[in-house]
């Protein structure tokens, strides 16, 4: 009797359609409120990680500028070039990282089977799995990688029309949802393949650090799977290239370059799929 | 009390071999980032041929090797230093201290046992990958293979006994967190795996490979390379050597310090 009365407590709520969204919303703030304050107790340490985020991530752009110690242009593109690339690339996915990043940890969940805990509570499941142990230390990642766009925007040959102006902003957001996506469906992937968090590294990360490099310098095949199969093309390639003026190497039609929101819902959408079909197939650790 | 040791560098292997899936995910993950740096020196060397004095096979070999050490050198992080913390952080030390087992030997035979099926597991599987896709200049002679064999083995000691000095800061920093994350920072900058270090320019490059972090990566890679052979070689194995023995020293200096720090409080 008491289960029957919890299920039509807890059910309709999670199926009330209007109230869904904004239901979401007040959960993930609720976790990551909970969250940052128990960061907040540790403050030395929280410092430290950040500057560590900030730290491990300029890395990769201190290797790009070794690299430039020796040559003028990379696969055609300059050093700012390839900073508005880098910039782009390492703001969208810190966004992601910082708004979703924790999905890539529910492998660990759903081995030591406190998955369990998030499905009983009334709150959407995706929404609180997101906001898992939230890292405010991962704004280090989103500063170092608006520092570097912020200084190679007046370095690039751009012509600043309006809708180069417009287009900015928006790849940065349409990229963190593609991104976002990525890290809810290597995800929901881990309800399968349990011990492989590794997998979905190598498409965010890896995705990540694809996207800092100019698209001519890979092979065809790659760029086709980082375009086709993965949509990562999306997050910054097509729009930056508008930008600065340059052909794709897929010789892909121009409108493609305004694709980046249409992509990303999609995205979404297909990610939010595989989730569902992903908690569906739970069965918790006793089985 | 030899066979003691080897007894717990075999569970030390055993222990990692469990995870299979993880492996097998791992070595997915080393081959994508190889083929990613791989096209990313293709196109540095296109433009800087023989930079660094590398040839461009030369310098896929070296992208793929380190690949295939990062696991076992644990350049970012391996388990046993937060593992020592944590037994640091609990108290549980004050039970492995009065153990009949020497401290920094126990944990360096475990680490040696997860170093040797990490290069196993993670080591071989990529670097045959990226044979298959690149054109590589892996040597022929046994002889090499074994110089290198022997730089791994001593770069491994190196990357041990630094983490191992990494872990027993718990004693007297509670949250080690931001340490280890520093330390790897530095031992992935340091050891050549973002850019070789011969291409660092010009002083950074030359303070770069005396510092003992090229252990793990530069100098192995060389030697199976080529690059540094005969008595060359020789000598390198003597730099990783004496690297070595300087930090096992200092984490035994440092362990001496710190234990006499030990409280451990009665029931």
């Amino acid at each position: 009797m008491a289960e029957t009365a919890a299920r039509t407590r807890v059910a309709p709520a999670a199926e009330r359609t209007p109230g869904a969204v904004a239901q979401s919303v007040h959960a993930y703030r609720l976790v990551v409120g909970m969250w940052m304050r128990s960061t907040m107790v540790y403050r030395a340490s929280f410092v430290m990680t950040a500057l560590g985020n900030f730290a491990a991530t300029a890395l990769d752009f201190v290797t790009i500028v070794l690299m430039f110690s020796h040559i003028q242009a990379l696969g055609g593109f300059t050093l700012p070039e390839i900073a508005l690339l880098y910039g782009t690339a390492s703001t969208s996915f810190g966004l992601a990282d910082l708004l979703a990043g924790s999905a890539d940890r529910l492998g660990e969940r759903v081995r030591d089977g406190t998955f369990d805990t998030l499905l009983l509570r009334p709150a959407p499941v995706l929404a609180q799995v997101a906001a898992d142990r939230f890292a405010l230390r991962r704004l280090g990642r989103v500063t170092q990688g608006l520092l570097v766009l912020v200084w190679s925007l007046p370095r690039v040959d751009v012509h600043w029309t309006a809708v180069n102006v417009l287009l900015l902003p928006v790849t940065l957001l349409a990229g963190a949802a593609i991104f976002c996506a990525v890290f809810v469906a290597g995800g929901a992937f881990q309800f399968w393949a349990g011990d492989a968090a590794q997998v979905q590294n190598s498409v965010t990360y890896g995705g990540a650090t694809v996207l800092q490099y100019p698209p001519g310098i890979f092979s065809r095949d790659l760029l086709r799977g980082v375009t086709f199969v993965v949509p990562l093309a999306f997050v910054n390639w097509l729009p930056c290239l508008r930008m600065l003026g340059r052909p794709d190497p897929l010789g892909l039609p121009g409108w493609v370059d305004f694709a980046g929101v249409p992509v990303a819902v999609l995205c979404c959408a297909l990610a939010g799929l595989v989730w569902r079909a992903g908690v569906r197939s739970y069965r918790s650790t006793g089985s | 009390m030899g066979g003691f040791y080897a007894a717990v560098v075999v569970r030390g292997f055993r222990r990692y071999a469990t995870y299979r899936v993880a492996t097998a995910a791992g070595v997915f993950t080393n081959t994508v980032f190889g083929l990613i740096i791989s096209y990313s020196y293709i196109a540095l060397w296109d433009q800087r041929p023989h930079l660094g004095g590398y040839t461009e096979a030369q310098a896929l070999t070296y992208v793929w090797v380190g690949q295939g050490l990062l696991a076992a050198m644990a350049q970012m992080g391996g388990g046993f230093e937060s593992e020592l913390m944590g037994r640091i952080n609990s108290g549980a030390i004050a039970v492995d201290l009065y153990r009949p087992a020497d401290l920094q030997g126990w944990w360096l035979a475990a680490d040696l046992g997860r170093a040797a099926f990490q290069l196993l597991g993670r080591g071989v599987v990529p670097i045959a990958c990226g044979a298959l896709v690149f054109r590589l200049a892996l040597p022929a002679s046994p002889v090499v293979w074994l110089l290198f064999a022997a730089a791994v083995l001593l770069g491994t000691v190196v990357s041990f006994a630094i983490r191992y000095l990494v872990g027993l800061t718990a004693f007297w920093l509670l949250d080690g967190a931001g340490v280890v994350q520093m330390s790897w920072i530095v031992a992935l900058f340091f050891s050549g795996m973002l850019l070789p270090l011969n291409a660092f320019p010009g002083a950074l490059g030359d303070i770069a490979q005396a510092l003992p972090w090229s252990a793990m990566l530069q100098v192995p890679a060389d030697v199976l390379l080529q690059r540094r052979h005969g008595t060359d070689a020789l000598l390198a194995l003597a730099f990783e050597a004496g690297w070595a023995a300087v930090l096992l020293a200092a984490g035994r200096l440092l362990q001496g310090v710190a234990t006499r720090r030990v409280v451990v409080h009665g029931g």
